[in-house]
C-alpha cells in the first residue's frame, strides 16, 4: 500500500511538526518527498510474515537506578540560554489552546 | 445505577474515569532530580528532565515498584511492559514527546470495590512522566485571554501512574465514590499522599449517555481539568445534562474533548480543535523493556498491608456483632483516614465497637494526624467512660479533643474540665427544676408531643453544664410519665 | 620537537608516551596543533570553534600533573578534535545548525569527561552535516569542510571536519558519530582510521541525538593502533544511558599483532556491483592483503543487506522527527518571535532547520502517522530484522568481513546536492551495519587518481578484536601514500 507523497501530505506533517512552508516550498518537497519515499517503499510490498520488528538492536532489559536525589542544575545555568525568561520561569507568548 | 428521565426516555450516564496518580518517590522518573513540591521554578530540573539535547532518560527503580503495588492493589495482571513516545507539540512538554506506555502497559485489568460493595472494572494502569507547569499572565489567569505565559519545568518528569477504569460508574456519586477509594488505595499503598489539592490526583472524565436498559455506548466526550471531587461530580452531571438535550431535541452528540470551568459550573470545547492529535506513537528508543522477575513482584505483593475494602469488612465485621450492620460512611471514613487500626485496637481494650466506630468517624477524623497517633488504651478508656454513662457524649467529645490536642489520660482530662461523673441525686434535681420551670412542655410531652423532648432534653444539659447523659434523662422522663 | 605549521604531529601513543615520560610538554603538543590550524583552518575550515585558550589551560595541567609525579592519563597532552553534535560545557555546541547556533550546554556528554580524564586536550568543535544528517558536510549551517586531499571536494559526511582534523594533521585524535556511515565514510574519504563501535559500547549521553537506535560515537585516527587506543578509553558502560551495554570488548590496544591466521574472511560480493572500478580493485587487493597474511577469504553474498538503505531512511528520519521536536524556540536555541506559540514554534524551526533536516523530519513525521506506520515504520522494524539475519549467516560461516566503504572516493563539492537520493547513495555499504548494532571501521587502503580508498571491514556485536586485527594487518599491506595525515592541498597551491 504505498501512495505518493502529495503536497496534502506535505501541509499535514509540516503542521504537525511545527514547519512553516511557503507555498513554493511545499511543493518543491512535495516532489523530493515522493521521489525518496518511492525508492525507500521498496521495503512495503516484501513478505515479512513471522519476521518480528527490531525495536533495538540490544537485548538488555530492566536497567533502572535507585531513587536517589542527584545534583539538579544553578537556575541561572538552566536560564541562561533561554530566548525569553521572567521571574525564574521560560515565557512563552500567548498558548492558544489546552494540550491534547 | 441512576437513570434519568428527560422528556419520554429514561437516561442512563456512563463514566469512565483516568486518574493520574503522582508518585511519591524521592526522585523523578527517568532522572535524580528531587521530586517534591512547592519549590522555586526550575531549581529542581537537569538535562535529562529539561530534555537539553543529548540527555538521556533513566528508569527509576521505586517508580516500578510503585506501580507493581498500585497494579497489585487493584488486581491487575502485572506484566513485561514497553515504553512509547507520545509525540506532540506543548510549551510544557521539554522534548515535545511524553515518555509513556501505550500497547504494552505493565498492569492490565482489574477492579476497585467501592465502599458501598459495587465494583469498578480497571482497563489498565501505565507508567509515564508529568509535564512542566505553566501560568498564565494578563487576562485573569485563563489561558484564552493570556497576554503570555510562564513555564515552570520542576514537576516536568515526575512519576505518574494513570489509572483507566472501565466505563461502569453510573453516577456522578459513583464517581466520586470511585475517586475517593481509589485514593484510599494510593494512600494505603504507600505510593501517593493523595493531597488533590497539590495535583497529587488529576482526573479526565469520558462521558456519554444512553436510554436505559441499552447496550450500546452513546457517544462520549473527555472532560479534563476536573481537580477535586466536586469539580468531578458537578462535570458529570452537567455533561450527562448536556449530552440528553443535545440528544432530546434531535441531535447527535460530537466526540470531542472538553474543558470543566468550575466558575461557570458548565463544559466547553477546546479551542484547539484544528489541531490533529496523532500522537505518531513508537517504542522509546533510549529506553529497554520492563519486565519484573516474579520474585520482585512476589516481594511487593506479600508486603502489602490489607487494602481499604479489606480493611471495611474487617472492621464492619467487628461492629456488626451486635446484629445490626456498620454504617457505611462511618467505615469508609475512618479506613479512609487509616484509623481503623485505632478502632480495632480499642475494641481488642474493650471499648464497644460501635461507640468507638462513631467516635472515630465523627470526631477524631477531624484530626486524622493526631488520632493516628492517639493511645488506643486511653482512646478505649474514654469510650468506656461514656458507654458506662459517666460521660455524656458532648463531655467525652470534649476530652477526645483535649486528648488529639495533647494526649494525656481521659479520667485525668475529665477531672481538669469539671466533668464529674453527674450523680443521680443531682441529675434528678436538675431534673426537677427543668419541669418546673417548663410546666406546659411538660405537660405537652407527656400528652404525647415527642417533639418536645429534645427541648426538655437540651434545658437539661443546660442545667447540668453538659454533663447529663442523654439515654439516663430520657429514662428518668419515662419514669416520670408513668 | 619544534613547532612549526609544516610539522606532522606523532600520532597519539608515541605523543601520550613522551609527555608521560617528560620528554616532551603537553604545552607544546598542543601549540604546535594550535599553529597548523592557524595555517590552514581558513582553506579547510574543520572546526566551527576552536578553544585555544581552553586547550592551553589543559595542557599546561597535563604538565603539572606530570612534574607532580601524579598519573596524567593515557592520552596525555593529545590533542584531540570533538564533532560539534557532542556536548561541551561551556563551549558552543551547534550541532551545525542555526537552531543551535549560540547555544552552550550546562554539561558535558560522558565520552567528552572520559577522554579529559584520560590527559587529551580539546582544541576544538568540528564541522559537520546538520544533525548529522548528510553525506558530505555540505548540510553544515556555516559552509562546508573542505577535503585536504582535494579542496573542490567533500570530505564525506557527517562527521567530515573530524575526518579531514586528523587527515590535515591538525590532531592525531577525533571523535564522530556515526548512524549509518557517518564515521567510516569521511573516513574512507580522507584516508583516515574511523570506527563505528558495536551499539552501546560507547554511552551515548550527551550526544545530540539524530536517530537513538542507530547512532554511536567513535574515534578517527590516523593509525589503526591510534583508533584502538581511544576506543579502549571511550568504551564501556554509563549508567546514564540506558542502551549503554554492560560488557564490552577485551582491550584493543595490546591485540593488534596477533595477525589474522586461521581468520575466515567473507567480502560482500553484494556490495561489488555498484562501487566504482578502482574501489573494486581496492577491496580485491585488500582480500589478497588477508589472505597472504594467513587469513581464509571467500566471496558471501547476504542480499539482504540491500534492502538496509530503505528501511534505514524509513528509521532514522522517524526517530530523527522526534529527537528534533525539542527544538521549539521555548527553552534554548533560536527563538523567532510570533503572536502565539504554535506560530513561534513554527517560525523558530523554519527559521533555523536546513532543508535536508526539513526533509528528514517531514518524512519521518509521515511514516510515523496514524495510517501509515505498520506499512512504513512498522515495516522497516521488520526488514531490520532481516538484515540482522543475513549477517547473523553469514557470521556463522566467517569471523569478520569485507567490503568497499563508499561506492566512489571524495566527489566534487555541489556534485550531489541537486538530488537527496542521490547523496543518500552514497552510505548503501554502511548503513547495514548501524541497522544492525553490529561494529565496523574502515582503513585507508589505496589510492585512485590521487584520492583515498578506504576498505570496510565489519564484525559482529562485540567482535571489535578479530575486526582490529584485520584493519592492522589492511593497514601494514595497504598503500603508504592512501593515508593521512598529509599537507593538505589548498586551492591555488602546486604541489
Amino acid at each position: 500500500m504505498t501512495a505518493p507523497f502529495s503536497r496534502d501530505d506535505v501541509v499535514y506533517v509540516a503542521r504537525l511538526a511545527r514547519l512553516e512552508l511557503e507555498a513554493d516550498e511545499v511543493d518543491r518537497y512535495a516532489a523530493q518527498l515522493a521521489s525518496i519515499l518511492d525508492h525507500v517503499a521498496a521495503v512495503t510490498g516484501l513478505d515479512t510474515t513471522d519476521v518480528p520488528p527490531t525495536a533495538h538492536p540490544l537485548e538488555l532489559a530492566n536497567v533502572l537506578r535507585a531513587d536517589t536525589p542527584g545534583p539538579t542544575l544553578p537556575r541561572d545555568e538552566v536560564l541562561d540560554g533561554a530566548p525569553a525568561a521572567e521571574s525564574g520561569r521560560f515565557r512563552v507568548p500567548p498558548i492558544l489552546g489546552e494540550a491534547p | 445505577m441512576t437513570a434519568m428521565t428527560a422528556g419520554r426516555v429514561d437516561w442512563e450516564v456512563v463514566v469512565g474515569l483516568e486518574v493520574h496518580c503522582e508518585l511519591s518517590t524521592a526522585t523523578k522518573l527517568f532522572c535524580s532530580c528531587p521530586n517534591a513540591f512547592g519549590a522555586e521554578p526550575n531549581t529542581n530540573v537537569c538535562p535529562v528532565c529539561l530534555g537539553l539535547p543529548g540527555s538521556l532518560p533513566v528508569l527509576n527503580a521505586r517508580a516500578v515498584e510503585f506501580a507493581i503495588r498500585i497494579g497489585t492493589a487493584l488486581g491487575s495482571r502485572i506484566e513485561a511492559s514497553i515504553f512509547h513516545r507520545k509525540n506532540y507539540f506543548y510549551p510544557d512538554m521539554p522534548k515535545d514527546y511524553q515518555i509513556s506506555q501505550y500497547d504494552a502497559p505493565i498492569n492490565v485489568g482489574g477492579s476497585v470495590e467501592l465502599a458501598d460493595g459495587a465494583r469498578v472494572g480497571i482497563v489498565r494502569a501505565h507508567i509515564e512522566e508529568d509535564t512542566g507547569k505553566t501560568t498564565h499572565v494578563g487576562g485573569g489567569g485563563r489561558i484564552h485571554d493570556a497576554d503570555y505565559s510562564l513555564v515552570d519545568y520542576n514537576r516536568a518528569g515526575v512519576p505518574l501512574v494513570e489509572i483507566v477504569s472501565a466505563p461502569d460508574i453510573r453516577s456522578a456519586e459513583q464517581a466520586r465514590a470511585y475517586v475517593n477509594e481509589l485514593r484510599a488505595i494510593l494512600v494505603a499503598t504507600g505510593v501517593s499522599d493523595g493531597r488533590m489539592e497539590e495535583g497529587s490526583l488529576r482526573i479526565d472524565a469520558n462521558i456519554s449517555v444512553r436510554p436505559a436498559g441499552s447496550l450500546e455506548y452513546g457517544t462520549r466526550c473527555e472532560v479534563k481539568n476536573l481537580n477535586s471531587l466536586r469539580s468531578l461530580g458537578r462535570a458529570v452531571d452537567y455533561e450527562a445534562a448536556r449530552q440528553i438535550g443535545v440528544l432530546e431535541s434531535g441531535g447527535t452528540v460530537e466526540q470531542e474533548t472538553r474543558h470543566w470551568n468550575e466558575e461557570e459550573g458548565r463544559t466547553s470545547p477546546l479551542r484547539s480543535k484544528e489541531e490533529a492529535f496523532d500522537y505518531r506513537y513508537f517504542a522509546e528508543p533510549d529506553l529497554v523493556p520492563l519486565a519484573p522477575p516474579a520474585a520482585e513482584i512476589a516481594a511487593v505483593v506479600a508486603g502489602l498491608g490489607p487494602l481499604p475494602a479489606a480493611r471495611r469488612h474487617r472492621l464492619g465485621a467487628l461492629v456488626a456483632t451486635d446484629g445490626m450492620p456498620a454504617p457505611v460512611d462511618q467505615l469508609a471514613t475512618v479506613v479512609g483516614l487509616g484509623l481503623d487500626d485505632l478502632v480495632v485496637a480499642a475494641v481488642e481494650h474493650g471499648a464497644d465497637p460501635r461507640l468507638a466506630l462513631a467516635r472515630a468517624a465523627n470526631e477524631a477524623a477531624n484530626r486524622p494526624v493526631e488520632a493516628r497517633a492517639l493511645d488506643a488504651a486511653a482512646f478505649a478508656e474514654l469510650v468506656g467512660l461514656e458507654a458506662a454513662g459517666q460521660l455524656s457524649a458532648t463531655q467525652s467529645k470534649a476530652v477526645l479533643a483535649a486528648m488529639l490536642e495533647a494526649g494525656g489520660e481521659p479520667q485525668q482530662i475529665a477531672a481538669r474540665l469539671g466533668f464529674e461523673a453527674l450523680g443521680e441525686a443531682e441529675l434528678e434535681a436538675a431534673i426537677d427544676g427543668v419541669l418546673a420551670a417548663h410546666p406546659a412542655e411538660w405537660a405537652r410531652f407527656t400528652a404525647g408531643d415527642a417533639k418536645l423532648a429534645q427541648f426538655l432534653l437540651g434545658e437539661v444539659m443546660r442545667a447540668t453544664r453538659g454533663r447529663a447523659n442523654g439515654k439516663v434523662v430520657a429514662a428518668s422522663f419515662q419514669a416520670r410519665r408513668t | 620537537m619544534s613547532a612549526t605549521a609544516r610539522e606532522r604531529p606523532a600520532d597519539a601513543i608515541r605523543t601520550a608516551r613522551a609527555v608521560r615520560a617528560g620528554e616532551v610538554r603537553a604545552r607544546e603538543v598542543v601549540e604546535a596543533a594550535l599553529t597548523r590550524i592557524a595555517a590552514f583552518e581558513g582553506a579547510l575550515h574543520c572546526f566551527n570553534t576552536v578553544t585555544a585558550d581552553a586547550a592551553i589551560a589543559a595542557a599546561d595541567e597535563v604538565d603539572a600533573a606530570v612534574l607532580a609525579g601524579k598519573d596524567p592519563g593515557p592520552l596525555a597532552g593529545v590533542p584531540i578534535a570533538l564533532k560539534d553534535n557532542l556536548c561541551t560545557r561551556g563551549v558552543t555546541t551547534t550541532a551545525g545548525s542555526r537552531i543551535l547556533e549560540s547555544w552552550v550546554p550546562p554539561y558535558d556528554a560522558t565520552v567528552v569527561r572520559t577522554v579529559r580524564a584520560a590527559g587529551a586536550v580539546v582544541v576544538g568543535k568540528t564541522n559537520l552535516d546538520e544533525f548529522a544528517m548528510g553525506s558530505s558536510t555540505e548540510n553544515s549551517a556555516f559552509g562546508p569542510t573542505h577535503n585536504p586531499w582535494d579542496p573542490n571536494r567533500v570530505p564525506g559526511g557527517s562527521s567530515g571536519g573530524s575526518a579531514a582534523a586528523v587527515a590535515a594533521g591538525f590532531v592525531p585524535l577525533a571523535l564522530g558519530s556515526d548512524t549509518g556511515g557517518s564515521i567510516r565514510q569521511p573516513a574512507s574519504l580522507c584516508g583516515v582510521v574511523g570506527v563505528k563501535p558495536t551499539y552501546g559500547c560507547v554511552s551515548r549521553y550527551g550526544l545530540i541525538a539524530f536517530a537513538s537506535s542507530l547512532d554511536q560515537i567513535g574515534p578517527f585516527a590516523a593509525t589503526v593502533a591510534d583508533a584502538a587506543t581511544l576506543l579502549d578509553v571511550i568504551a564501556g558502560h554509563d549508567p546514564a544511558d540506558s542502551t549503554s551495554l554492560d560488557v564490552r570488548p577485551a582491550p584493543l590496544a595490546n591485540i593488534l599483532d596477533e595477525g589474522v591466521g586461521g581468520l575466515r574472511v567473507g567480502v560482500i560480493s553484494d556490495f561489488l556491483s555498484d562501487a566504482s572500478p578502482s574501489v573494486v580493485a581496492a577491496v580485491r587487493d585488500a582480500a589478497e592483503v588477508l589472505a597472504a597474511a594467513g587469513a581464509a577469504v571467500e566471496e558471501v553474498a547476504i542480499p539482504a543487506l540491500m534492502l538496509g538503505l530503505s528501511a534505514y531512511y524509513l528509521v532514522a528520519p522517524a526517530e530523527a522527527s522526534s529527537n528534533l521536536a525539542r527544538y521549539d524556540g521555548v527553552r534554548y536555541g533560536l527563538r523567532v518571535d510570533a503572536p502565539d506559540v504554535t506560530q513561534m514554534n513554527a517560525r523558530s524551526r523554519s527559521a533555523g532547520f536546513g532543508p535536508e533536516v526539513k526533509r528528514r523530519i517531514m518524512l519521518g513525521t509521515y511514516v510515523l502517522s496514524a495510517g501509515y506506520y505498520d506499512a512504513y515504520y512498522g515495516q522497516a522494524q521488520r526488514v531490520r530484522t532481516l538484515v540482522a539475519r543475513g549477517f547473523d549467516e553469514a557470521y556463522r560461516r566467517f569471523d569478520v568481513l569485507v567490503g568497499p566503504t563508499s561506492p566512489t572516493v571524495a566527489f566534487a563539492i555541489g556534485a550531489k546536492t541537486k538530488d537527496p537520493l542521490a547523496m543518500y547513495l552514497s552510505d548503501l555499504y554502511t548503513i547495514p551495519t548501524n541497522l544492525a548494532g553490529h561494529p565496523a571501521l574502515s582503513v585507508p587502503f589505496a589510492l585512485s587518481e590521487g584520492l583515498p580508498v578506504g576498505i570496510q571491514v565489519l564484525a559482529p556485536s562485540l567482535g571489535e578484536g578479530p575486526m582490529f586485527r584485520a584493519a592492522a594487518v589492511l593497514e601494514r599491506g595497504a598503500d603508504p601514500e592512501a593515508r593521512g595525515p598529509i599537507e593538505p592541498r589548498l586551492a591555488g597551491v602546486r604541489r
